[in-house]
């Protein structure tokens, strides 16, 4: 009973230590602005004013439609372009493949910030500045081989035999991977969507080097251009029910796939 | 249903393993064949390119008379039963042995009535609705089989279909399948490692070894006159008893004295003498006709296993181990594992029952002259036979 005692308490450390500052930020973003530096935590005056304020900002309900629209996309891309790679990685012995594995390993270690610059420029150039695609193109560099990993670690889990099996029972290749091995891969694949879509949401960096106006800037940078209802008001409330407004897409979209996600599904499959 | 023939076939794998040589087999049709060798001998890689999950490298390999090297699995009609059983576990039993007949696009009712037939021969209609994960191996195992026999196929192939069954369900089991097989006369080719399995099922046995076919032949003539020291100590459990001989003029010197028996000319001087275990009997029981025919010796018992039908009596001899040295004893001895392998310095009899032998005190031994086989140990070839 101690030991489950001591699991407990840890375990509610650990919830409270993350929980409390995003709490913070829900009370920020129902204070009013006199109140907001009161140091209360339940907020005295409650006020839906910063939500109002953020969505009357043509600028923020355009950075929520830029922000969703290139993390679904970028995400979309990297999953289907990872199940691939990783399908052959963990299935095929194809010269090179010490070498690719390698290679976007690389990539994931390669600090992100001394590319900004030459993106920059690149970007310029080629006219992709300040586009959706400007920023598609790297968040897909960068998210494929977390795509790749995660994918190809799921992948080995799903025992050969069954494509073997589904081959003689009559299937195609392309039936036996769709029909059996895809359902069986599905969790991996909603697994790994999520971190991916998780770190294009996410992204400052990026964006803030890649864009220039509301035409492609996404919520966290627009965030940081945020000045309140008029430009001497402090926008700390509005910035804080921004942050709660963003958490929310994440919040669903990993709900959603959650569901999905069943544990041990292979299990069964193969010996007794 | 249809005949199987194997023409010279070969398969090197990329790295450059050769897994098998050039392999002439000829199944014929409604035959339950047996491939049989020690682990990595190429059984499995025979198995698969017969399916088409393996390319054939070289050669020739013919379903009802058609050539069919080039042909997908799929469209070769045959159904196969793996050793790790790979059930579908997103599907329940039902959708698992219905799979193949909606993959042909059969009507439903029509899947419905198959599976179900397949599930009462198999005894499995109390688990159509559960998942793999919910059954125990020996279901498992049959969900497997019935995943192969309900569209009915032009061939059976297995692999080790058994081996992951605890010894009592694999008995139950082997005789299960050989029954389904009778009653389906459909071609089957069945891979074990174990001889027993090999022994008790099939109509014929292919014994294969470092991918080269040892010998082919119903089990029965294996057991009598194995072509080769590979086979002779691969079939037959206790397995035959190995011990090395020198021709003198008028016999055969061993370390169990030296046997009367005329040598053939141009055998070897040295020369390795193979003897089953139930070819001894205890000397005080052999009938006076048959006691001429033998040859008696005394040794120290080892050991003695009462079987109740019969007894198993263990012998050290001296000097058996050293002097023998043959590349078919070493491929034994490694199949084994050191476990029961055909021990050169002892000796394993099978006594009857009446036996009043004890451990630790001499017995006497007679030993059937008619029943030794004698292998030249250069390459193990039966020097006996004919
Ligand atoms: N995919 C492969 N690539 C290279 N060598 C292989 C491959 N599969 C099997 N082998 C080799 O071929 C030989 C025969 O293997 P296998 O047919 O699986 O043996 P068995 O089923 O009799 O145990 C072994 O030496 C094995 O190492
Ligand atoms: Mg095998």
């Amino acid at each position: 009973m101690p030991v489950k005692l001591k699991w407990g308490l840890l375990d509610a450390l650990v919830v409270v230590f993350a929980i409390v500052p995003v709490l913070w930020i829900v009370s920020l973003s129902f204070k009013t602005t006199a109140t907001l530096t009161d140091g209360n935590f339940i907020p005295r005056e409650w006020t839906l004013d910063n939500y109002r304020t953020i969505f009357q900002t043509d600028q923020f309900v355009r950075a929520l439609v830029n922000s969703i629209g290139i993390a679904l996309i970028s995400t979309l891309i990297a999953v289907v372009l990872g199940t691939m790679a990783a399908y052959a990685i963990s299935r095929l012995d194809f010269p090179g493949k010490g070498l690719l594995v390698g290679v976007s390993l690389l990539i994931a270690m390669f600090p992100q910030v001394s590319l900004v610059s030459p993106l920059f420029n690149i970007e310029r150039q080629t006219g992709l500045f300040d586009t959706w695609p400007g920023l598609i193109l790297p968040y897909i560099t960068f998210a494929l081989p977390l795509a790749i990993y995660t994918l190809s670690a799921f992948f080995k889990q799903i025992p050969w035999d069954l494509e073997k099996a589904a081959k003689m029972d009559g299937a195609t290749q392309g039936e036996a991977f769709r029909r059996v091995i895809a359902p069986l891969a599905a969790p991996g694949v909603f697994t790994t969507a999520i971190l991916v879509f998780i770190f294009c949401w996410n992204d400052f960096l990026f964006a803030i080097s890649l864009t220039s106006t509301e035409q492609s800037r996404t919520v966290p940078v627009a965030l940081s251009f945020f000045t309140g209802a008029s430009q001497f008001e402090d926008p700390t409330g509005a910035i804080s029910a921004a942050a709660v407004v963003i958490t929310i897409p994440i919040i669903l979209f990993v709900l959603f796939f959650q569901k999905r996600i069943v544990a041990g599904l292979t299990s069964g499959a193969v010996k007794g | 249903m249809a005949d199987i023939v194997l023409d010279k076939v070969t398969k090197s794998y990329p790295d450059g393993t050769i897994a098998v040589h050039g392999i002439d087999l000829e199944i014929a049709d409604g035959e339950f064949i047996i491939l049989v060798g020690p682990s990595g001998c190429g059984k499995s890689t025979t198995l698969n390119m017969i399916a088409g999950l393996e390319d054939i490298t070289t050669g020739e390999l013919r379903i009802g008379g058609e050539r069919v090297n080039d042909k997908a699995p799929k469209d070769r009609d045959i159904a196969m039963v793996f050793q790790s059983y790979a059930l579908y576990p997103n599907m329940t039993v039902r959708d698992n042995m219905g799979f193949p007949l909606k993959l042909a696009k059969l009507p439903k009712a029509e899947i419905d009535k198959k599976v179900g037939e397949a599930a009462k021969v198999l005894e499995l209609t109390d688990y159509l609705d559960r998942k793999p994960a919910n059954l125990s191996g020996g279901q498992r195992q049959r969900v497997a089989m019935g995943r192969a026999i309900v569209r009915n196929p032009k061939a059976f192939l297995m692999d080790e279909p058994l081996s992951n069954l605890d010894a009592k369900l694999r008995v139950q089991m082997r005789t299960q399948v050989s029954r389904l097989q009778k009653q389906l006369g459909t071609t089957t080719v069945y891979v074990t490692h174990d001889q027993t399995e090999a022994m008790t099922l099939g109509d014929r046995v292919v014994v294969m070894r470092a991918g080269h076919i040892q010998q082919v032949g119903d089990p029965q003539t294996l057991y009598d006159k194995p072509v080769n020291l590979f086979v002779a100590g691969f079939i037959g459990s206790p397995s035959m008893n190995f011990l090395p001989a020198t021709v003198f003029p008028g016999g055969l010197h061993t370390p169990i004295g030296d046997l009367p028996i005329p040598v053939k000319d141009n055998a070897p001087k040295d020369l390795v003498l193979g003897i089953r275990p139930e070819h001894f009997e205890d000397a005080r029981l052999v009938e006076e006709a048959l006691r001429p025919r033998g040859f008696e010796f005394t040794l120290p018992v080892d050991l003695v296993e009462s079987m109740g039908s019969d007894k198993y009596v263990y012998f050290t001899v001296e000097g058996g181990k050293s002097d023998l040295a043959s590349a078919d004893l070493a491929d034994l001895a490694a199949d084994a594992g050191g476990a029961d392998l055909p021990d050169q310095s002892g000796l394993v009899t099978r006594l009857s029952a009446e036996s009043r032998v004890r451990e630790g005190a001499d017995a006497r031994i007679w030993l059937n002259l008619d029943k030794i086989h004698l292998f030249d140990p250069s390459d193990g070839r039966n020097l006996t036979l004919d």
